[in-house]
């Protein structure tokens, strides 16, 4: 995929911040080139540089304006990104793949029939497009160790709801626009819910306490209610298990 | 043994702040910390100590609290009506909360968010570099009656009295922003109707952010609703399906996907914090470098609070105690009205 012309580009995000955008529309080569100028700049360790992080096709980077001014930070910046084919990089390093335990429906997840109609599947087949698709983590965000996966196959490209629903819990896997994000805590949510997990991703009290990585790999094999319910009493990995990515 | 904060009662929404955070927007953890940042820094000034340290922040109404030894206290924020064991204290102001006296606070006179510092600070264990409940994220939860807060060491205990000026900032006014990258999604005539329209804050809002009201026509981008998620931060002023603008605090998430005209200034978002349901908010647009120094004058202005500090002048109308003090003979310390009472 050629990139747009208007690619890569910079902008000051507030009065502390830049915004270092891989394109507007979500594809493999713009998430990748997010990652990868992330860690360039966390590499580079500029001073007055505070944080950086990514979304799903921009990185981002905050900083002192006080001690940093932002002519200096941009000319940097424009260095970095001339420097190399962001595009063309690779994936971070010690990638995982995780395989996370999924009741399918039930009462426990009660939108997967209305996503399969409008995925135009059968429940069956809904069932195993979604878990036979080895997912990737895109970006972190919106909520703590919050995971946007895809790419999900084009029948998979179905809208958001118009109305929010109620309190989705923690551990909820739901989908829309061909992306499955798996929730981290408890919230109102215009994406439907169509399979519910044990999976913890956020342990505040543990050494770890953001589980997954961008990069990382993810499968959601079905289980039943009951062996999850099993699973969930045994620790807060819900039966979750991972390998490193060779 | 340790000093501690006994909470009788407490408004919904107490919770325990400092400084939130930073540092895990890659994890997608916002930075959080006290809502209106000016007062925790005002706090500090006033009890001479770290602005590091956490307070509680109170929400609306405060609550009962007594301590079990004598410390000292500061009020910040929203100002509300303040006794202790039923005589009146000033608020933006350093007392000494006697050993078993009874500290009320009562509903806020203008404004949300009210700060009660403790000399030493509230001394909770750190989770995730931070005392701070991030409630959003789950992250310690809001302070309920019966609580015990530990305190930590108070290096100056004797200090009280002081006062500093108060920032106005609680009913509403203009504020500041910069453009952003998703400000060319705006016609010029919309971003001009924006900076020229008076916003009502709507009753909905926490310290994820607040949502405004607008009496004409919402807004518009081009982009509509199909903003691709992006890198949000506390600030940023989202124009939601709706049409109207939501201004992100510092609890909101990380990402999000509606499309935003700009960025409040930092210094500026106590302002916005603070407004209450009904209270007008203005917004200017002002070019990033005069938004820099506007920034370089407020950092100068917060870290030089301690130079403004002014003692506190007693209204003998509010010492209970007036008769118990010797104000004939002449013979006296000369600061009895500026000691703390009772």
């Amino acid at each position: 995929m050629v990139p747009h012309s208007n690619w890569p580009r910079i902008s000051t995000l507030g009065v502390d911040g830049f915004l270092i955008s891989f394109g507007d529309r979500l594809s493999e080569p713009a998430n990748r080139a997010a990652l990868a100028f992330r860690a360039a700049l966390d590499h580079a360790d500029w001073a007055g540089v505070e944080e950086t992080s990514t979304s799903l096709t921009s990185a981002y980077l905050r900083f002192d304006p006080l001690a940093q001014d932002h002519a200096a930070l941009q000319t940097r910046l424009d260095g970095l990104l001339a420097a190399d084919d962001w595009y063309k990089a690779e994936l971070p390093g010690g990638r995982r793949l995780w395989r996370i335990p999924t009741v399918y429906g039930t009462d426990l997840a009660p939108q997967l029939g209305e996503a399969a109609q409008a995925a135009g599947l059968t429940v069956e087949q809904a069932i195993a497009s979604i878990s036979e698709t080895q997912v990737r983590v895109q970006a972190i965000g919106f909520a703590p160790g919050q995971p946007y996966l895809g790419e999900l196959a084009d029948c998979w490209d179905i809208p958001r709801q118009t109305t929010l629903s109620d309190n989705v819990p923690q551990g909820a896997l739901v989908v829309a626009i061909r992306q499955l994000v798996l929730f981290s805590v408890t919230t109102p949510t215009g994406w439907r819910h169509i399979a519910q997990t044990g999976f913890r991703l956020f342990r505040p009290d543990t050494d770890t306490p953001f589980t997954l990585r961008p990069g990382d790999e993810v499968l959601f094999p079905p289980t039943t209610p009951e062996r999850l319910a099993n699973m969930k009493a045994d620790g807060p990995d819900g039966g979750a298990t991972s390998e490193v990515l060779t | 043994m340790t000093r501690a904060l006994i909470v009788h009662r407490a408004g919904p929404g107490t919770s325990v702040q400092d400084r939130g955070r930073p540092g895990f927007l890659a994890q997608g953890l916002s930075r959080g910390g006290a809502a209106d940042r000016l007062a925790l820094a005002e706090g500090a000034a006033l009890l001479r100590q770290d602005s590091q340290l956490a307070a509680l922040e109170l929400v609306g109404t405060g609550g009962d609290f007594e301590v079990t030894a004598d410390t000292r206290i500061a009020l910040t924020g929203a100002p509300m009506r303040a006794t202790i064991d039923g005589a009146p204290i000033v608020w933006n102001a350093s007392h000494l909360l006697p050993q078993g006296a009874r500290l009320s606070i009562g509903a806020a006179r203008t404004g949300n968010y009210g700060y009660l510092h403790l000399g030493g600070g509230l001394d909770l264990p750190t989770l995730l570099t931070a005392r701070s409940a991030h409630l959003a994220a789950g992250l310690n939860g809001p302070v309920q009656a019966g609580s015990r807060l530990p305190l930590g060491p108070d290096a100056k205990p004797d200090q009280t009295g002081l006062t500093l000026g108060t920032n106005e900032r609680f009913d509403g006014g203009t504020v500041r922003f910069v453009a952003g990258p998703q400000t060319p999604l705006f016609d010029a005539s919309e971003i001009d109707r924006f900076t020229a329209m008076g916003f009502r804050r709507d009753t909905r809002g926490n310290r994820m952010g607040v949502k405004l009201f607008c009496d004409g026509a919402g807004f518009h981008s081009d982009a509509g609703l199909s903003v691709l998620s992006e890198v949000i931060t506390p600030g940023d002023i989202q124009i939601t399906g709706d049409g109207s603008p939501f201004v992100l605090l510092g609890e909101c998430q990380t990402t999000g996907g509606y499309p935003r005209i700009g960025s409040v200034l930092p210094c500026d978002l106590p302002r916005v914090a603070q407004a209450r349901p009904g209270d007008i908010l203005r917004f200017s647009l002002i070019p990033l470098a005069e938004a820099v120094e506007v920034e370089r004058r407020e950092d100068t202005r917060r870290k030089t609070l301690r130079n403004q500090l002014r003692p506190l002048i007693r209204d003998p109308h509010n010492i209970h105690d007036l008769l118990s003090y010797q104000l004939i003979s002449g013979v006296t310390a000369g600061d009895d009205l500026e000691r703390d009472i009772p």
